[in-house]
């Protein structure tokens, strides 16, 4: 759906980007600096590659070598950016009809969708000034969704807001993620968001794209620690909501054989979730252990060790067909005499597992949703 | 209560007045809202000189630049023997070079300030405009201008004030003709070289002033609703 492969310089900056990804939510990840507004305004057009292609839905929106480079205005890129930029002399409604007033977008979408789906009903009368940081991201939100955009840019939508005001949001953008039915770009440096919210996982790193790939493989390959951030190491399971004990204020997940018990999960039985389980919230043990408070035990087969320079060691396991990822010492690799296909246990804490975890945005995951509200 | 009863030529003078000021604003705006858009917008060859050359008649004294327009847009001027031959647009002598020189006296105090309210807008909402779908002019009719009008509405005030009290410039290039261009600021000044003329100059020096006070007045009114109309900030 989205098919990047362009070079370019900015400033100081050396780009090179290239990537294509399919429907739903695409991330591109990235430390500061590393050039993600860059590369999303030269796909928006508001600045101009030296060379290569940028096409959405098939749709050649730049291609150097056929010197098609269409104008900001003509890509029907939905652009969302960091600090809002809403104008600030309209009301919310006329920020929302923008498009359609001064940009003559036809206006597919339904309105009263948007307003319903991020919350704005009572805010369409007041003008950008009086609102706050969330409500305005809000906002231009849905400013960009009622231009009729083929693909939906979101450049750090929560950058400027605080811990309150994203949690907030957050539950918006799950929403919007499932029921866009558009690709949707979302620029970030939050693994956390990332893990929450996308498909399909590009990874920036100075300026160039060494791996883009579904989330879940991308966060369990160990060679891009120095582009996740080590310290958020995780990764993805997948799993059902299958029974919720509320003497004990417990969620059991299916992760397809073992069950894992999540406290204060909002989610009920027949939702398909998805959990992040950080690296350093995951212990191994050699033999069932017993008498432990660690609620979450299941057995695992270890299938990669990477041992880096320094004390710790990256280890995948495969339990259940899915990928986990564990962060121990290297002492403790010898200690235990791990190695790749050996058969362990694996521990996590419940605590240390999000509370806040949803259902992937993919189209299947949508109906499994639908049906079971 | 004769004090108050205006003489036919106060009046005369005091109408000519307005319609010389309104004449030179309504052309004169327009062009200074253009200038100052140029000027914070781009950066071109040449951009200093412009913005020179707009900024000269607030230094120059007024008499050279009357006496400038009077060798360019006089009868035999290059510009105003064109004018004349093929619009059959005269300035020289009449009521049009009164509100040309207003206009140019006034022009550099108008930019200024519609300048600075121009760059006071983020060029980055217009890059949103854009993205949702405006082109360049629908943009800046839809967002950078409105948000500039405080400014634009300061720098109609101070250009109107200007307009309205330009002496130097205007006598030297149409002279001093009552009905044509004779405006309060001429008739002030040939009332104080009269004699017996001290009670019709404090007369017009009290129009003067009421004039100015209720343009002021009004000018306040009208940019407190804009700023109601703002929403109170900039997001």
């Amino acid at each position: 759906m989205l098919d990047v492969d362009i070079e370019g310089r900015i400033g100081q900056l050396d780009l090179e980007a290239r990537f294509d990804s399919g429907s739903g939510v695409t991330s591109l990840f990235g430390q500061s600096g590393a050039g993600k507004t860059t590369l999303t305004n030269m796909i928006a057009g508001l600045l101009k590659p030296l060379s290569g292609h940028i096409a959405v839905n098939g749709t050649v929106l730049f291609d150097a070598g056929k010197g098609i480079d269409l104008p900001v205005q003509a890509r029907r890129i939905g652009h969302v950016f960091q600090d809002a930029r809403l104008f600030p002399h309209l009301s919310v409604a006329s920020n929302l009809t923008y498009a359609r007033w001064a940009g003559r977008r036809p206006g597919t979408r339904d309105m009263a969708e948007v307003v319903d789906l991020l919350g704005l009903g009572g805010l369409l009368e007041r003008k950008p000034g009086t609102l706050s940081g969330g409500e305005k991201q809000r906002v231009a939100i849905g400013r960009a969704l009622l231009s009729d955009p083929r693909l939906l840019i979101m450049d750090e939508p929560l950058a400027n807001l605080d811990q309150a005001r994203r949690n907030d949001i957050l539950p918006y953008l799950d929403r919007l993620c499932v029921e866009a039915g558009i690709p949707i770009l979302y620029v970030s440096h939050s693994i956390e968001e990332v893990a929450r919210l996308s498909n399909t996982l590009v990874i920036l790193s100075d300026g160039r794209t060494p791996a883009f790939g579904p989330v879940a493989d991308m966060l369990a390959r160990t060679d891009l620690g120095r582009a996740t951030g080590r310290h958020e190491a995780s990764a993805l399971l997948e799993g059902t909501v299958t029974r919720y004990d509320p003497d004990w204020g417990l969620t059991d997940v299916d992760i397809g054989g073992a069950i894992l018990q999540i406290p204060d999960m909002a989610a009920v039985p027949g939702d398909a979730v998805r959990l992040r389980i950080r690296a350093r919230d995951v212990a191994l043990a050699v033999v069932p252990p017993e008498g432990l408070s660690i609620r979450n035990a299941f057995p695992a087969t270890i299938s990669s060790i990477s041992s880096e320079k320094g004390p710790y060691a990256e280890i995948l396991c495969s339990a259940s067909g899915q990928v986990l990822r564990a962060r121990i010492t290297r002492a403790s690799v010898a200690d235990l005499d791990l190695y790749t296909g050996k058969d362990v246990t694996v521990l996590i804490k419940s605590v240390a597992i999000d509370r806040r975890q949803r259902a992937p945005a993919l189209a299947d995951a949508a109906t499994g949703e639908n049906a079971a509200g | 209560m004769d004090f108050f009863n205006l003489q036919p030529a106060e009046w005369q003078a005091l109408l000519l007045t307005l319609k010389v000021a309104s004449a030179a604003l309504v052309v004169a705006l327009p062009l200074a809202v253009l200038m100052a858009f140029v000027l914070a917008r781009y950066r071109f060859t040449g951009h200093g000189a412009v913005n020179a050359l707009v900024h000269l008649p607030l230094v120059l004294p007024p008499v050279v630049t009357g006496y400038v327009l009077l060798l360019t847009f006089g009868r035999k001027g290059p510009v105003g023997s064109f004018l004349d031959s093929v619009f059959g647009v005269t300035f020289a002598f009449n009521w049009t070079g009164a509100a040309l020189a207003a206009g140019v006296m006034a022009f550099p105090l108008m930019v200024r300030p519609i300048r600075l309210s121009f760059e006071a807008v983020d060029p980055k909402l217009e890059e949103a405009a854009k993205s949702l779908g405006a082109y360049r002019l629908t943009a800046f009719l839809t967002v950078t201008l409105p948000l500039a009008l405080p400014g634009i509405l300061g720098g109609a005030i101070l250009g109107f004030a200007k307009a309205m009290g330009e002496f130097g410039a205007t006598i030297t290039f149409v002279s001093n003709i009552p009905g044509e261009t004779r405006t309060l600021s001429l008739a002030l000044y040939t009332a104080t070289q009269t004699p017996g003329g001290e009670l019709a100059a404090f007369r017009l020096t009290l129009i003067a002033a009421f004039v100015a006070f209720a343009a002021l007045i009004a000018s306040e009114a009208f940019a407190r609703r804009l700023r109601a109309r703002m929403g109170g900030g900039h997001a």
